[in-house]
């Protein structure tokens, strides 16, 4: 009785959380243009949705701008990560707390500042401005990933490829590199899924006439939802899905066995 | 004594303001087999670090081979390390392990593999070669970590307290290896260790440390045996530490009972602090005693009882195969070959004194 009793309080739970994104799945698939009745099994909007260019483009920017902002974000964060390895404990204490604020920030707020700093500095709205949005939006969440592993490392390691005649660098990459690389895959993949993701952010810092996906769905929405829409939302889902996979069941699970002490 | 290949010469560390080293002065020589001793922040692994090029010293300068090395970097130094955790290259099969410093040198691969071949036959870890470091135990991560060291032919192995982590038995196995392969090779060994027991084991030379400052430089026997000060005879082994009289050459009065005694030079009625091993403390009957008193702790520890007797005031430590039960009166006799005489610090600072060498 009283494990039927959670089970059923599981499933509610979980058909509270996956309801909506199975009624979008479920309607992404409907031949019927009205929402009210199911007209049967289709392909049709995934098929339109890619001879659509305006969709294809905003697709292309997303991903542009998901992949570049997420490398230079991994790039900067590893590198944050090292600095603050060596710092003092209270520095380090200080600077990540510093580092986290971001994440915690209302994106409306970090959008709006984001804009206004860009207008200040007279920059020109466009990729390049969504690129540096993103990019510094990024930056915080691979250091939350890279930072762990970091911690793990044995600090030996890199003075015994030292010790055994390796330059700074050599060391660096062939030594302490490799023991980081787990974390900072996973950075990426979250700095690539936090971008894909964004819309309010992007919304202040694109602009007129540059789109990604999120800005897109919001400007079509505005006219009215077409099932194309559907079918955009569920791959966006799907692939945030697999991404979140990814990171989750990368290696970084394994470190947690093999830390020192 | 062969060539000097070492001088720390006055070296002096601090961190944060807390003074580490100062001015420490040692040197070292080819093929010796030297142990830093001493308890945890005694300035052993500094010492060690400074001699590896990871840690540069705030004032004075390493030598070695007669040459200034204070500021060159560790990968320009004929010296490798063994640290304290392995610090093996977890994502590096044990081989690739081994050839680091030697493809880093640009070795041919014939050289290499031979290199590999013999440094594990060394270890005792043939046939290890493929497989990975976190497949290993404690023990064998321990000898590869040597290993990869060795091939590098280094002048000087540092070691960091390097059996620190691995259970007795083990360790004790290690001790004889370590030794083993010292001879084979004929490299000098600068090992780092808060246990006296490993100190005294292995080494040739000891240089028992405290608070930055070197007590005492011997021989495990001129250590063990003539401890220059109450730290060194506290540190090492355990010891009855009595504060007493010289009243004159070869005389000194303990717990004001006269012993006769070896020593000589420390002047008349001079306060003296007298070291004497449990080992060398005999009990008799009341009677034939020197001083007497009563058993108050009894301890069986396998080799000898150890006992505590209450007599004038100070509770000896007394080892001994004889067992006498608690409440016993005995006699206390020493042999004035084993009393050894001790110079009191004139202050608590100078306890931790600094001894010219």
């Amino acid at each position: 009785m009283k494990n039927a009793a959670k089970k059923i309080y599981i499933a509610l739970i979980f058909i509270f959380l996956y309801a909506p994104i199975a009624t979008l799945m479920v309607l992404s698939f409907n031949a019927s243009k009205t929402r009210a009745k199911w007209g049967g099994f289709t392909f049709r909007w995934y098929a339109s949705l890619f001879k659509n260019e305006v969709i294809l483009k905003a697709l292309s920017n997303t991903l542009i701008i998901a992949f570049c902002s997420a490398l230079i974000a991994t790039v900067i964060g590893t590198i944050a990560c090292i600095a603050m390895s060596g710092m003092h404990r209270r520095t380090k204490a200080v600077i990540l707390g510093i580092t986290n604020i971001p994440m915690l920030n209302a994106d409306i707020v970090t959008g709006i500042s984001l804009m206004l700093l860009f207008i200040s500095f007279g920059f020109r709205f466009g990729m390049g401005t969504i690129l540096l949005a993103h990019i510094s939006f990024n930056i915080p969440y691979v250091i939350l990933s890279v930072m762990p592993r970091m911690k793990q490392l044995n600090p030996s390691t890199y003075e015994a490829a030292l010790d055994l005649g390796a330059s700074e660098l050599t060391a660096f990459f062939q030594v302490v590199f490799p023991d980081l690389f787990p974390g900072v895959l996973s950075g990426f993949l979250m700095a690539f899924t936090m971008s894909l993701d964004d819309f309010i952010i992007t919304h202040f810092t694109k602009g007129a006439g540059v789109d990604t996906l999120s800005t897109k769905i919001y400007t079509e929405v505005k006219k009215g939802i077409k099932p194309e829409m559907y079918a955009l939302s569920t791959l966006i889902f799907v692939t945030v899905l697999t991404l979140l996979f990814l990171v989750n069941f990368s290696p970084t699970k394994k470190s947690n066995q093999t830390g020192i002490d | 004594m062969s060539k000097e290949l070492i001088h720390l010469s006055d070296i002096s560390k601090s961190f944060d303001g807390q003074m580490v080293l100062d001015e420490l002065d040692l040197k070292i020589h080819e093929n010796e087999f030297v142990t830093l001793l001493g308890p945890s922040g005694c300035g052993k692994t500094t010492t060690l670090r400074i001699l590896g090029g990871f840690t540069l010293p705030d004032t004075g300068k390493v030598f070695f081979d007669g040459h200034d090395i204070t500021r060159v970097p560790p990968n320009k130094r004929a010296l490798n390390t063994v640290f304290q955790k392995y610090a093996l290259f977890t994502h590096m099969t044990i081989a690739e392990n081994i050839a680091f410093g030697l493809k880093i040198k640009k070795k041919s691969k014939k050289y290499i593999d031979d290199k590999i071949h013999y440094a594990l036959k060394l270890v005792n870890l043939d046939g290890y070669e493929k497989r990975m470091p976190d497949s290993l135990s404690g023990g064998q991560q321990q000898r590869i970590a040597i290993a990869r060291a060795i091939v590098n032919e280094p002048k000087v192995l540092l070691l960091d307290e390097p059996l620190g982590a691995l259970d007795l038995k083990l360790r004790q196995e290690m001790q004889y290896e370590l030794i083993r392969m010292k001879n084979e090779l004929g490299i000098t060994f600068v090992y780092v260790t808060h246990d006296q027991e490993e100190a005294l084991t292995m080494s040739d030379t000891i240089v028992v440390m405290n608070q930055g400052y070197i007590q005492q430089i011997g021989s495990p026997e001129s250590i063990y045996n003539e401890p220059e000060n109450a730290f060194v005879a506290d540190f090492i082994g355990d010891s009855n530490i009595i504060p007493a009289t010289m009243i004159e050459d070869k005389l000194v009065s303990i717990l004001d009972t006269r012993f006769a005694c070896v020593d000589t030079g420390f002047g008349h009625n001079t306060p003296v602090d007298v070291v004497i091993r449990p080992e060398d403390v005999e009990l008799t009957a009341p009677s034939e005693g020197i001083i007497q008193g009563v058993v108050t702790h009894l301890i069986f520890k396998g080799v000898h009882y150890e006992m505590e007797v209450m007599a004038n005031g100070f509770e000896w430590l007394v080892q001994s195969t004889t067992m006498y039960p608690v409440g016993q009166k005995v006699g206390i006799k020493v042999d004035p070959f084993n009393i050894q005489i001790m110079n009191k610090p004139e202050s608590e600072d100078e306890e931790a004194v600094a001894i010219d060498i």
